[in-house]
């Protein structure tokens, strides 16, 4: 670390402790004033800290990433802990490991089939060992083996099944709001409106086309060329605008995020806004 | 005066006789309201049977409501369903049906020590209130015959699921059989995945590390699985040229499943010495602290390429812009649909959706993934089929076809 390290250290140390003190004074009425105001300031600190990113990666912002990857993982393993195995598990398996953790016992809910994950925990963690590391293969074979396969089930239900059926559209028109009469009908009363018969049409043309290319973009045997390649284009024609609308749509969502961080600045750290 | 005194004690007479005579029959019909006219009429043609398609412990009770309904009296507001395990009671409220509703499903827990808990194979006895506006007026129902509950194995709506897991079943295995059988099975070429070899090659002439994200998924979801198939032909290429891996993991039995995964491939490569354990790590569980190390790493290592294949959520844009910014080569692969758009944007090459499974099977090249996505093509063309024919049945008002394909759950 160079002289000018040191001198913006030691710079944002000092804006630190005064927004610090001047927080406390302002909160001087309240009970935990003082905590308050140190929570508020770290709060912007490491918000600025976190942006400090944008301009380069820097001590500061090597600072709050160790701290919130730190807490963050202390946190999570806790959690798991507590809530899991002392929440969750030992209270219906042993009496006397729930009384040691302070948890009401549930005999009501013992069942052998409890064990069954301890031992495939415990197998879990031989993978410490040197010898029996191999054991730790059973329980993440059982896991990824179990889960692939209720989650193929639920994937043709969602993906295949119910995906064919919602192609069924009308495409002359629904019977009850858009009953087809005839072309010179359909253009003698043509409303352009968003709810009108000629968007309602639309709409289930780009749906049922929409699918039939994208499913063939997504075929993977045969070379994408002539009919076949041409229909494929049109499948991620129709993949990149519905990805266009999607990006629009998410960045309206961080935007949102953006100023909830920046109204935290102004607001509630400095004060600048009511 | 006399007979002013007595004509008016006989005016009085009369008056306090007509004003008795009056009342009297005012009370007479207060009485009948209470007893007949405010209370509605019982629910008739009550029956209860056990909830079809389910794993038990719940009963479905029907009836036809109240004549005063709707109709007659117009004030039943709700029907209050009373289940009790003696025909003598006490009988327990289990929920309520608004009125015009002539039915109630009684879902209890399986769980013993919850309140709202079932028996299985147990006689259970209802009873159901018409219930007006003001509750204490209500006409209850005769006691049902007992009914019990129990559990199916099959679930016959679900007969569509069944028949769609066969055929594919079958189509894999067909396929499967004939990849091993030494068939060619052709695999189209995937750009994004056919870059890759090409990215491990710059890495090493940079001398710089690869760095691999397996994403936020869990280590049963379809999207790590097929990512774990990838990096494993990275990580036998990179210890092939001898360049450093670097795995930041955020679920710690992703972790222990891609250290397998990474170490079965520098065996593979012949180098097991060069292989270290430490090359796959765990960050934390915590999305953006993840994120917020990922970067710090792209920053620190600058890694010549970056992989991402798995699941992403919300820290796509986040992870594919620090490493455009870091001037890495950049693939990826997701099958979160909303986050495919910031991987097109960031990155270089981008596996979109399925192309992320089929890249599994091309690197692969083994018989049972490239049975199983040849298992997938014909059933996408069966997607295709299905979907024409049952378009011009919708359209031509052929509603059986369709129904096909109602799953009831």
């Amino acid at each position: 670390m160079n002289r000018s390290t040191y001198i913006v250290a030691a710079v944002v140390v000092l804006l630190f402790a005064l927004s610090w003190v001047l927080h406390t004074l302002a909160m001087s009425g309240e009970a935990d004033g003082v905590t308050r105001a140190f929570m508020v300031t770290m709060a912007a600190f490491l918000t600025l800290a976190i942006y400090s990113f944008l301009y380069k990666d820097n001590a500061f912002y090597k600072l709050a990433e160790h701290l919130y990857v730190g807490v963050s993982a202390a946190y999570w393993m806790c959690q798991g802990f507590w809530s899991t195995i002392v929440g969750n598990l030992i209270p219906r398996l042993s009496e006397g490991a729930s009384n040691f953790f302070q948890q009401p016992y549930q005999a009501s809910s013992w069942n052998v089939a409890y064990w069954i994950p301890v031992i495939l925990g415990i197998m879990l963690l031989m993978r410490l060992t040197k010898n029996y590391g191999w054991m730790s293969r059973w329980p993440l074979a059982l896991i990824v083996g179990t889960t692939a396969g209720l989650n193929f089930v639920r994937y043709l239900r969602s993906d295949f099944i119910v995906q064919v059926s919602s192609t069924f559209v009308p495409l002359l028109g629904d019977k009850e709001l858009h009953p087809w009469l005839g072309f010179g009908a359909f253009v003698s009363n043509l409303d352009l409106s968003a709810t009108g018969q000629l968007a309602a049409l639309a709409t289930n043309w780009v749906v049922f086309l929409g699918v039939i290319c994208g499913i063939v973009y997504f075929f993977f045997s045969k070379e994408h060329t002539g009919v076949f390649g041409r229909a494929s284009r049109v499948g991620i024609w129709i993949l990149m605008i519905t990805f266009g609308a999607s990006f629009g749509y998410t960045v309206m969502g961080r935007i949102s995020l953006l100023v909830g961080r920046i109204t935290f600045l102004f607001r509630d750290w400095l004060g600048l806004i009511s | 005066m006399k007979h002013k005194l007595m004509i008016g004690v006989l005016f009085v007479l009369f008056g306090m006789s007509s004003l008795w005579a009056q009342t009297e029959p005012v009370e007479a019909d207060s009485a009948v309201v209470d007893s007949t006219e405010l209370y509605p009429a019982p629910v008739s043609h009550l029956r209860a049977t056990d909830k079809p398609n389910d794993h038990g412990h719940a009963i479905v009770v029907e009836w036809e409501t109240s004549a005063d309904d709707g109709g007659g009296k117009n004030n039943v507001v709700l029907y209050q369903v009373f289940r009790s395990m003696s025909f003598d009671g006490p009988f327990d409220s289990v929920g309520t049906a608004p009125a015009g509703e002539g039915r109630f499903e009684d879902i209890g827990s399986k769980d013993r020590s919850s309140s709202s808990f079932i028996p299985d194979d147990t006689d259970l006895f209802y009873q159901i209130d018409a219930v007006t506006a003001d509750p204490a007026i209500r006409t209850p129902s005769d006691i049902l015959d007992p009914v019990q509950s129990s559990g199916q194995w099959f679930n016959t709506g679900r007969v569509p699921v069944l028949v769609a897991v066969l055929i594919f079943g079958l189509l894999t295995g067909i396929f499967v059989t004939s990849a091993k059988r030494g068939r060619e099975l052709y695999v189209r070429p995937i750009g994004g995945i056919e870059a890759v070899d090409d990215a491990i090659g710059r890495a090493t002439e940079m001398g710089r590390p690869i760095l691999y994200v397996l994403g936020l998924g869990t280590a049963a979801d379809v999207a790590t699985i097929a990512s774990f198939t990838i990096l494993s032909r990275v990580a036998k290429r990179v210890a092939e040229y001898q360049t450093e891996l670097i795995v930041p993991t955020y679920d710690p039995i992703v972790m222990s499943v891609a250290q397998e995964v990474v170490k079965s491939s520098y065996f593979d490569a012949g180098r097991p010495e060069d292989y270290k354990e430490e090359c796959v790590f765990f960050v934390t569980q915590s999305q953006f602290a993840y994120v917020a190390a990922v970067n710090g790493i792209m920053l620190r290592e600058f890694p010549a390429t970056n992989v991402y294949m798995g699941k992403f959520y919300a820290e796509s844009l986040l992870l594919a812009e620090t490493g455009s910014l870091a001037g890495s080569i950049q693939i990826s692969g997701t099958d979160e649909i909303a986050q495919i758009p910031f991987f097109i944007v960031a990155c270089d090459y981008t596996l979109i959706g399925e192309e992320l499974y089929a890249a599994s099977a091309y690197l692969g090249r083994e018989p049972k993934l490239l049975g199983s996505l040849k298992a997938q093509d014909w059933a996408k063309a069966a997607v295709v089929v299905l979907a024409i024919v049952g378009l011009v049945a919708a359209n031509f008002g052929w509603l059986e076809f369709p129904t096909l394909f109602r799953v009831i759950d």
